[in-house]
C-alpha cells in the first residue's frame, strides 16, 4: 500500500513538474512577444536622434493637434458620458440591455468601419450631411471631424467603465443623501461621483489612450493635413516611408504617454482595492 | 438578454468571416500550387485583381498600398515576390540598393484633375474659387510627387492658390478617390485609371498639354523572393499577357519603348 501511495505522489510530483514549466514558458513567450517591439522602438534610435526628430515642425504640430483634439473629445465624453452612465447604472427600463449594447458597440468596431460609418452618417453625402452643412458646421477635412472620430471610438471605453463604477457604489449612501433632503442632482454631484471616482478615472484613462491612438477613423473621416487633421498616429504613418527616425520618435512619445496612462489606471485601481470597495 | 447575445453572435460571425478571408489568402503556400506575393501600387487594384486569377504558374496574393509604403516595407526586410510601383524611381532605388532585380517598365498612366460628377469645377482655374477643398497625395507617395511637380509648372501665384486649398494629404490614391466620391473634397489629382475605376462617380478633367508628367510604372523581382521563377513570369506578363490586357482595359497606356 505504502508503495502505491509513493508511486502516486511521485506521479503527482512529475505532473507538477512539467505543468508549471509550461506556464512559465507561456508567460515568457507572451512577455517577449509583447515587449520586444516596444523595446525596439527605443533601441533602434538614440535619445539624441529622438529629440532631434521631435523638434521638427510637423512633429510638433501633430503632437499639439493630438493634445487639443484628445482634450476636446475627453471633455465631451466626460460631460455627456457621466450622466448617461449614471442613468444606465441606477434605473432599469425596458430595452436597457439593448441600449447598453448599442452604446458599447463602437468598442468592437474596426476603426475603418467607424470611419465609413461616420462618413455615411455625417459626411457631406451622409444621411445627416445636409443638416450638418446647413448648420454651418464643417467636419470632414476639419479639426472638428477629428474630435468627432475620437469621441466616437473612445467614448464607449469610458461609459462602460462608468456604468460599472456607479453600479458598484453602495446604494445606502445615495439613500442617506436623499433622506437628508439632498436633491438627486446634488446627490449625483456630491455623493455618487466622488464615490465612483476611481472607476470613472480608470474609464477616462482608457478612453484617453484609445483617443490618442486613433488612426483609421480619423484618416477616413477627417483626412490628413499638418496642423489641421494630422494627429500623431497619422504623422507616424506619413513618416514611415521617408523619415523612419521621426516616425520612431513620435512612436516613442506615444509609448511613453500610453505607459503613463496605464500606470495611472493601475495606481487608481490599486487605491480602489485598498479603499475596500463593497463587494 | 436577447440583444447582447445577438450582438455577440453577430460580432463572432464578423470575426469568423474576416478569419476565413485571411485563411484563403494564405492557403496554398506549401502545396503544388505555390503562392506568389505581389506588392503593387494602389492605382492598379482593379486591373490586377481582374487578371491575377488568370496567372497560371501560381496563386497570386495581391497587396496594395502607396508605392512608397511598399518600398519602405521592403527596406525594412519584408520580401514580397514582386514589387510593382507607380513610378520608376522607387524600383530603381531598390535595385541600386540590391533589394530587387533590374526593374522593367510595363505601363503608363496619366495624371488628371478629378471631380465628383456634376461638379461646377471644369478646369484648373476652378480650383482657386473660394471654399474649394482639394485632396492630393502626400509628398512621399508617387501621386503626390507627380501632383506637386505638375503644380510647380504653373505660374507661382496659381500654384500657391491651389496648394492653399489643399485640405488633405492622403497616404494613397484610394484615399483621394474616397474623399471625392464621399463629397468630402471637391477636387483632387489622381490617375485617369482611378476615374475609370470609380464607375461614373467621378469625372476626369485633362490637364493642359505639356503640363502632365509622364507616369511610368515599373516592376521587378524582389531579392530573396520565395518564388523567383514565378515572380519573373509574373513581371513578364505585366508587359505582355493577361495583366497587360487588364491594365490596357483599365485605361493604362502601353509601356514606353
Amino acid at each position: 500500500m505504502k508503495g502505491a501511495a509513493e508511486v502516486r505522489s511521485g506521479r503527482a510530483a512529475r505532473r507538477a513538474g512539467w505543468f508549471p514549466a509550461v506556464l512559465v514558458l507561456a508567460l515568457a513567450a507572451a512577455l517577449t512577444f509583447l515587449t520586444l517591439p516596444i523595446v525596439a522602438i527605443f533601441v533602434d534610435s538614440s535619445p539624441a536622434q529622438l529629440l532631434d526628430a521631435l523638434g521638427e515642425q510637423g512633429a510638433l504640430d501633430a503632437l499639439w493637434l493630438s493634445l487639443r483634439t484628445t482634450a476636446a473629445s475627453m471633455a465631451i465624453i466626460l460631460v455627456v458620458g457621466t450622466p448617461a452612465a449614471y442613468l444606465l447604472a441606477t434605473r432599469s427600463f425596458r430595452g436597457k440591455a439593448a441600449v447598453v449594447t448599442l452604446v458599447e458597440l463602437p468598442l468592437v468596431l474596426p476603426p475603418a468601419v467607424a470611419g465609413i460609418a461616420l462618413l455615411a452618417a455625417v459626411g457631406p453625402s451622409g444621411i445627416l450631411g445636409g443638416a450638418v452643412e446647413a448648420a454651418g458646421i464643417e467636419l470632414t477635412l476639419a479639426t472638428a471631424g477629428v474630435v468627432v472620430a475620437l469621441t466616437f471610438v473612445a467614448s464607449p471605453f469610458y461609459v462602460r467603465q462608468a456604468v460599472a463604477a456607479f453600479a458598484s457604489v453602495d446604494r445606502t449612501l445615495l439613500d442617506a443623501s436623499r433622506t437628508l433632503g439632498a436633491s438627486e442632482a446634488r446627490s449625483f454631484l456630491r455623493v455618487m461621483i466622488p464615490s465612483a471616482m476611481p472607476g470613472l478615472a480608470a474609464g477616462a484613462a482608457l478612453a484617453l489612450g484609445r483617443a490618442l491612438g486613433e488612426f483609421g477613423a480619423t484618416l477616413m473621416f477627417a483626412g490628413s493635413f499638418q496642423g489641421i487633421t494630422q494627429t500623431v498616429p497619422l504623422a507616424i504613418y506619413d513618416r514611415f516611408s521617408t523619415e523612419f527616425d521621426s516616425a520612431l520618435a513620435l512612436s516613442a512619445v506615444l509609448v511613453a504617454v500610453s505607459a503613463a496612462i496605464l500606470l495611472s489606471v493601475k495606481l487608481v485601481q490599486g487605491s480602489e482595492a485598498l479603499g475596500g470597495a463593497p463587494s | 438578454m436577447r440583444f447582447p447575445t445577438l450582438a455577440v453572435l453577430a460580432a463572432a460571425a464578423a470575426i469568423a468571416a474576416c478569419g476565413d478571408e485571411g485563411g484563403e489568402a494564405t492557403a496554398g503556400g506549401d502545396g503544388h500550387d505555390p503562392t506568389l506575393v505581389v506588392s503593387a501600387a494602389s492605382s492598379m487594384t482593379e486591373a490586377l485583381e481582374a487578371c491575377a486569377p488568370e496567372f497560371a504558374d501560381a496563386t497570386v496574393r495581391l497587396q496594395f498600398a502607396g508605392s512608397d509604403e511598399l518600398a519602405a516595407q521592403i527596406r525594412q526586410g519584408v520580401t514580397p515576390d514582386v514589387f510593382a510601383a507607380a513610378n520608376t524611381s522607387l524600383p530603381r532605388e531598390l535595385s541600386d540598393e540590391g533589394l530587387m532585380s533590374k526593374p522593367i517598365e510595363f505601363a503608363t498612366n496619366e495624371l488628371v484633375l478629378a471631380v465628383p460628377k456634376d461638379s461646377r469645377i471644369d478646369s484648373l482655374a476652378g480650383l482657386t474659387r473660394d471654399g474649394v477643398k482639394i485632396a492630393i497625395g502626400a509628398e512621399e507617395v508617387p501621386i503626390g510627387t507627380y501632383t506637386r511637380e505638375t503644380l510647380a509648372k504653373l505660374p507661382d501665384a496659381q500654384e500657391e492658390a491651389i496648394l492653399d486649398s489643399v485640405r488633405s494629404n492622403e497616404p494613397d490614391v484610394k484615399g483621394i478617390v474616397g474623399k471625392l466620391t464621399q463629397g468630402a473634397a471637391d477636387a483632387g489629382f489622381v490617375y485617369v485609371t482611378d476615374v475609370n475605376a470609380a464607375r461614373g462617380e467621378l469625372e476626369a478633367i485633362e490637364l493642359p498639354t505639356g503640363l502632365g508628367p509622364t507616369v511610368t510604372y515599373a516592376a521587378g523581382v524582389v531579392e530573396g523572393a520565395g518564388r523567383p521563377d514565378e515572380a519573373r513570369a509574373f513581371v513578364d506578363q505585366l508587359v505582355d499577357g493577361p495583366c497587360a490586357e487588364a491594365l490596357e482595359q483599365a485605361g493604362f497606356g502601353p509601356a514606353p519603348r
